[in-house]
């Protein structure tokens, strides 16, 4: 379980993210949403390590991540930003076979490779492992760095925006790849997404911030509706359910 | 990979060539008295090759380009820096001149703290341009190079002449005593550097990616920026300043070597380097039959060199 307390983060004199307590549940898939600016990448950069928290402190398993070792860390919790330009010429299984480093530190077994060959394959790569990395179009390339996520073999994959420059079609098959990741693997996944629909789609909990501060925490149905859609993001959304989907229809909403 | 094994094996064979014409070629006057002294000679160059694209390549994974190195950021400026101040302040009879290992670690303290003080304003903010980098890597290197003039001329002359000789240290004056004291601590560094070498591979995914996969980024940097100080210090002691070799071996290395493995890098640019300084001597002294000195041509070279590279990159980004 990962316990986020009073979490704040100033960048200048403005909070971002200001006292943020969050707590996520195990094996399940939690999103964040928000209007732009709500802090949500930022909130999720704390809880990974990548940016220090100003105030507050993230736990993990009870245990103050600041304080853990690096790479213990890492065999625990995966996380993945939205950019990732490289400086470096990688092909799809080369960059795949960096998640496995906190294990094998750059020495692969025959296990990791097993992990890697999984991986490429829940991605759907095996055919374009051997590819280069520049050679492919921005959604393959997304796959891949999500594939080094999951070959990373961790309790938690926190994803950032992972379905930027994506297709509906990769959309939803990544999403669905995530939902398989909590479900047959007991994974949990921690998400930000823009698109309110995949997040009620295929979340179990949602978590709204708004200003840098959480507006609503609960499960997807409890914030699917159109009064706490309203004091998240200022309109007036329509809801609608079509085959137990609960569906925003947000495109005519006036705010 | 098998490519890659098979292009090292072609640099080490040109540069053994080279380092055997250097050694035997129209050897004249008495065996005993040259043969030391070029292998001195071959000695400080293959040094002084190795520890500044080691250096280099390190530098430049850690600060995610590949224009930049420590030499042109003017880390080694300030090891002329350094020796003027104590010149300037202490005088040439001063314990710090005369005890050359005792001049060699303040030297090298210097050079730890400016890459430190470099680092911290420029590269940790990982949002300013390649051009403003450079801009300020000009400007502290002029500003340093003044000071270093400004200096020199209020000096008492007697003084300036014997930090002169200090300063131009070239591969034709190679102090051999320093030779072995860069040998150790080259030696020290690759067996330290050694368990680092693959968590710099993770370093060129970037910063969230390397944190992502375990790495202590932040004490990795430091790390690096240290032991890439202590080299350059080290190659700037022995033979002086050389600004653009770093840079040119680099990026031949990544051309020519297909990978982002930092241990096969390393060893293809630091055969490139060895080639590129005892093959351009031997050229220089033998064939072009030139009194200038390798690293008037290597500055020259690669002068234009970073200047394409430079164009290159600004296409790139338009």
């Amino acid at each position: 379980m990962i316990e986020i307390k009073g979490i704040t983060k100033y960048f200048g004199k403005n909070p971002v993210v200001e006292d943020v307590t969050v707590t996520i549940q195990p094996k399940m898939i939690t999103s964040f949403i928000g209007p732009n600016g709500a802090g949500k990448s930022t909130l999720l950069s704390m809880v990974s390590r990548l940016l220090d928290s100003d105030t507050g402190e993230v736990l993990l398993d009870k245990g103050n991540v600041k304080k853990m070792k690096s790479d213990a860390f890492a065999k625990r919790v995966a996380i993945l930003r939205q950019s990732n330009h490289l400086n470096v010429r990688l092909t799809v299984r080369e960059l795949v076979s960096f998640g496995r480093y906190p294990y094998s530190k750059g020495r692969l077994n025959s296990e990791d490779e097993k992990f890697v060959d999984q991986a490429l394959e829940y991605m759907n790569l095996t055919d374009i492992q051997d590819k280069y990395l520049d050679e492919l179009s921005g959604g393959q390339k997304q796959r891949a760095f999500i594939s080094m996520v999951i070959a990373q073999d961790t309790e938690y994959i926190l994803l950032d925006e992972p379905l930027n420059n994506l297709d509906m079609k990769h959309s939803v098959q990544i999403m669905k790849i995530l939902r398989k990741l909590v479900d047959e693997l007991g994974k949990t996944v921690v998400i930000v997404l823009h698109d309110i629909n995949f997040a009620s789609v295929y979340s179990d909990r949602i978590v709204a911030l708004k200003d840098g501060r959480v507006v609503k925490d609960g499960l997807t149905n409890e914030i699917i509706n159109t009064d706490a859609l309203r004091e998240i993001y200022d309109m007036d959304i329509p809801v609608q359910e079509q085959d137990g989907c609960r569906i925003c229809v947000f495109f005519n909403s006036h705010s | 990979m098998r490519k890659n094994s098979t292009k090292i094996i072609i640099l080490a064979v040109i540069a053994i060539i080279f380092i055997l014409l250097f050694a035997f070629y129209n050897i004249r006057g008495g065996f005993d008295y040259a043969f030391p002294r070029r292998l001195v000679r071959i000695g400080a160059m293959v040094i002084t090759g190795i520890a500044i694209s080691y250096a280099t390549i390190m530098f430049q994974t850690i600060t995610h380009n590949r224009i930049l190195t420590p030499s042109i950021m003017g880390l080694d400026s300030m090891y002329e820096v350094v020796q003027t101040v104590i010149f300037f302040a202490l005088g040439s009879a001063s314990i710090f001149v005369v005890d050359r290992y005792l001049n060699f670690g303040m030297a090298i303290i210097a050079m730890i703290l400016f890459a430190l003080i470099l680092y911290r304003f420029l590269f940790r903010a990982d949002k300013y341009p390649i051009f403003l980098l450079l801009l300020a890597g000009m400007i502290i290197g002029t500003l340093l190079g003044s000071l270093v003039n400004f200096l020199q001329v209020v000096i008492d002359p007697v003084e300036y002449l014997s930090l002169q000789s200090r300063l131009f240290a070239s591969f034709n004056n190679v102090k051999s005593e320093l030779l072995y004291l860069s040998m150790v601590i080259l030696g020290a560094a690759f067996i330290y550097g050694k368990r680092m070498l693959s968590d710099l591979d993770v370093m060129s995914l970037g910063r969230d990616a390397a944190i992502n996969l375990g790495i202590n980024y932040d004490k990795m940097v430091l790390k690096v920026l240290i032991l890439s100080s202590i080299l350059i210090a080290t190659s700037t002691a022995l033979v002086g300043p050389i600004t653009f070799l770093g840079l040119i071996v680099s990026n031949v290395a990544y051309q020519f070597i297909n990978t982002y493995r930092h241990s096969v890098l390393i060893v293809a640019s630091s055969l490139i380097s060895i080639i590129a300084l005892v093959g351009g001597q031997f050229l220089v002294l033998h064939v072009f039959h030139l009194n200038t000195t390798i690293s008037v041509i290597i500055n020259f070279i690669g002068g234009i060199y970073f200047i394409y590279l430079l164009l290159k990159e600004s296409r790139a980004a338009g």
